[in-house]
């Protein structure tokens, strides 16, 4: 017999189901009057936010090249100047006037998810080099039994993208597109593909 | 909140093997939902192990009292009385204080409140089936709702969902975020459940089912459950490599 090292273990995944919105968006399921809002929705910047505006668009493809209609995205980012807005974050104070964090459900007729915010900036790998800007995604939805991380990086960021630690070390490089935004104007285009040849890389972070 | 220096170090490597793995054939949604690559590893970066604040300004007071926030005034929902409660901790078994916690539920009929459901029993005019709560300094919650009931979905001829509440809960880290489910003590239709079996550990799944707690009930009005939830935890900063250029 050795000591118990005595670690809890994490708590099981289970799927987030059909009705997650009711728990999470429920305003966007037609229940008014709980809550003012839905936590993370509306617009992340305001007048005085630091930044170039930028709208985030895309869907989530199954297997079958249907866009589900019931996930719920989240994002995390860093502010203009790469600097995350989390006592975490101790290189420095982020912008006051950007959160950093929105979560939206698809649309219900197209699936298709939106958020309007600003470009991040750099922040570091563990090692202190610069990663390329890119926007932390997280998706439930039916079906999916456990949440899902993966990466959008801006296509406009060829050499950063080409020097980012993380993209750098995907060792097929016929995957790396996935993870790249298309930027078209103020819009990134963002879809995340959860099987097939275009499969989006997730992560195991 | 209290008063300890910020975290900033990487969370311990998820255990997968008692995680549900992404395809599960049984619960036949996740068949075309389910990534067929390997997940991509790596240490977290500033980008994981940061996350926002909610700040308890967001919570409004009858926001954990599902028997009251939808409920016409004078009146409440049908079903038996339940009190939830709970820690949030991590895997060192430290309490999550700030924690966001929300969470949704079937009626007592097993109705939920939505434009898809579309189950016979009947919606409860004063029961919207959700809310949150922000845990405190040392990682409790608590909140009121009446017990769901099962329900029957669409995947097998006959297969029916366990009494169950969902929650979603947000630590300190994004790589922290989870949605799980709770179960509840004594339910027999937990071993028969789809969605239960996709996870491979009977362990884990154990710790999904909340234990009738009798020293927590309010005597002649609702009888208690515990849950709590164990987030990932961080890696000590003693023995972090030191990063280069810092
Ligand atoms: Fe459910």
């Amino acid at each position: 017999m050795v000591q118990p090292l005595g670690y809890l273990k994490e708590t099981a995944s289970q799927t987030a189901g059909p009705y997650v919105h009711i728990g999470c968006t429920p305003n966007f399921t037609g229940i008014h009057g709980v809550y003012e809002t839905d936590l993370g929705s509306g617009s992340m910047i305001n007048d005085q936010t630091r930044g170039e505006r930028i709208t985030i668009r895309g869907h989530v493809y199954d297997g079958a090249g249907t866009a589900l209609k019931d996930a719920l995205i989240e994002i995390w980012q860093a502010d203009a100047e790469g600097l995350y807005n989390s006592p975490s974050e101790i290189r420095g104070k982020a912008d006051p006037n950007f959160f950093g964090w929105a979560r939206c459900p698809g649309d219900m007729a197209t699936g298709e998810f939106v958020f309007e915010t600003i470009k991040p900036g750099r922040v570091p790998f563990r090692d202190g080099r610069l990663m390329a800007p890119h926007v932390n995604f997280w998706i439930v939805a039916r079906g999916i039994n456990i949440g899902l991380n993966t990466r959008m990086y801006f296509s406009d960021e060829e050499a950063a993208n080409g020097e980012d630690p993380i993209l750098s070390r995907i060792e097929h490089r016929v995957r790396v597109p996935t993870l790249i935004g298309k930027r078209e104007g103020d819009t990134v285009t963002f879809d995340i593909h959860l099987q097939g040849d275009n499969e989006t890389i997730f992560f195991d972070v | 909140m209290k008063n300890t220096p910020p975290e900033t170090t990487p969370f311990f490597a998820r255990d997968r093997d008692m995680h549900p793995p992404a395809y599960t054939p049984w619960y036949k949604t996740t068949v075309l939902r389910s990534p067929q690559r390997a997940l991509i590893s790596f240490e977290g970066t500033i980008s994981e192990i940061t996350g926002p604040v909610f700040g308890h300004s967001i919570i409004n007071e009858f926001d954990n009292d599902l028997l009251a926030n939808y409920a016409k005034p004078g009146e409440g929902p049908i079903g038996e009385r339940i009190l939830v409660h709970g820690r949030a901790l991590d895997e060192r078994g430290i309490g999550i204080g700030g924690a966001l916690v929300e969470f949704w539920q079937a009626n007592a009929g097993g109705r939920y409140r939505h434009k898809k459901e579309t189950y016979l029993a009947p919606l409860d005019p004063n029961f919207g089936g959700f809310g949150r709560t922000i845990t405190d300094e040392n990682g409790f919650y608590w909140f009121k709702t009446v017990r769901p009931g099962a329900y029957p979905w669409p995947n097998g001829v006959n297969d029916w969902r366990p009494a169950h509440i969902h929650f979603s809960v947000f630590g300190h880290g994004f790589a922290q975020r989870l949605i799980t489910q709770m179960y509840f003590e004594g339910d027999p239709m937990i071993w028969k459940c789809p969605i239960v079996k996709t996870i491979p550990d009977e362990e884990a799944i154990k710790r999904l089912i909340a234990p009738l707690d009798m020293n927590a009930t309010i005597p002649h009005d609702m009888r208690a459950y515990k849950f709590d939830i164990v987030l990932r935890g961080r890696r000590s900063t003693l023995f972090e490599n030191r990063m280069e250029g810092n």
